[in-house]
């Protein structure tokens, strides 16, 4: 049993718990709490990946940014809580609960029949190596300038588009 | 590092995944749906960072690196939708939010 393994082990209980959690709880900013949560979890998985730099920004953009923009809308409407996830005895709960089912055996199946374990071996150097921030931004610079510039307009669009919606009425 | 088979980290990609679908099909309220999109894109991108860094490519966390930027531009128009949507109906369950059926 090495460090990693239980590294993993931890951070995967709490990144599947806290999802759980996320979609049973009937009050909304609890959900968004236990959202963050699960997001420190997965940037800890990040960091077990050596990757350093998506590490960092998930913590920034996704717990930071995202989360806060979730709760500031949460806390700016007068959300009443839903009835809870078990009293709501409609059959498309129900139904929807044996799909994820059948889809997620169906998932792991699949991966534990094909195992890419076998052909995907971690090469320790190389997936140092791939996840500073320096090879990124080397990357995100040179080959892949484009998309970056595209990933900025679509921001300012998005901005943009945001003001326009939350105006006070259409012109 | 890297000594565990790569297929713990998929596993729990797809379980974060499939707990997200449940999620947008059983909760009525907007703004949670919206945080199970979220979590789903996740998920995607933890099997999108595990595949890249088990291959010692970065063009998957570039990758990811896009997804997080179209999060962030869906986030924010949706939640701008949804103030919309409440400024008129005074309701973000997704239930009665229903103009465009007939």
């Amino acid at each position: 049993m090495n460090i990693e393994l239980i590294l993993f082990i931890i951070l995967a209980t709490i990144a599947a718990v806290t999802s759980i959690l996320v979609i049973t709880r009937s009050n909304a900013v609890i959900s968004a709490v236990f959202l963050v949560l699960n997001f420190f979890a997965l940037a800890g998985l990040y960091l077990l990946l050596n990757a350093q730099f998506i590490s960092v920004v998930q913590i920034i953009v996704y717990a930071g940014a995202i989360m806060v923009l979730f709760l500031f809308v949460i806390m700016l409407l007068r959300t009443d809580g839903e009835p809870r996830i078990f009293s709501d005895k409609r059959y498309i709960k129900y139904f929807a609960l044996l799909i994820s089912i059948f889809v997620f055996i169906q998932v792991s199946y699949l991966l534990l029949i094909g195992s890419p374990s076998k052909s995907v071996t971690g090469n320790q150097s190389a997936s140092i190596n791939s996840g500073t921030i320096e090879t990124i931004g080397k990357e995100l610079y040179t080959n892949y300038i484009i998309p970056f510039e595209v990933a900025g307009f679509l921001l300012l669009a998005a901005t943009i588009g945001a003001i326009i919606l939350a105006k006070k009425k259409f012109e | 590092m890297l000594s565990i088979p790569i297929e713990y980290y998929l596993i729990l990609s797809a379980f974060m995944f499939i707990v997200g679908v449940t999620g947008v099909l059983i909760r009525r309220n907007a703004i949670v749906v919206f945080m199970c999109i979220e979590l789903m894109l996740n998920a995607a991108n933890l099997s999108l960072v595990a595949f890249s860094s088990y291959h010692g490519n970065p063009v998957g966390q570039i990758f990811v690196f896009f997804v997080m930027t179209v999060a962030a531009a869906e986030a924010t128009v949706g939640l701008a939708i949804i103030i919309a949507i409440f400024r008129n109906k005074l309701t973000v369950n997704v239930d009665e939010i229903n103009i465009f059926k007939w």
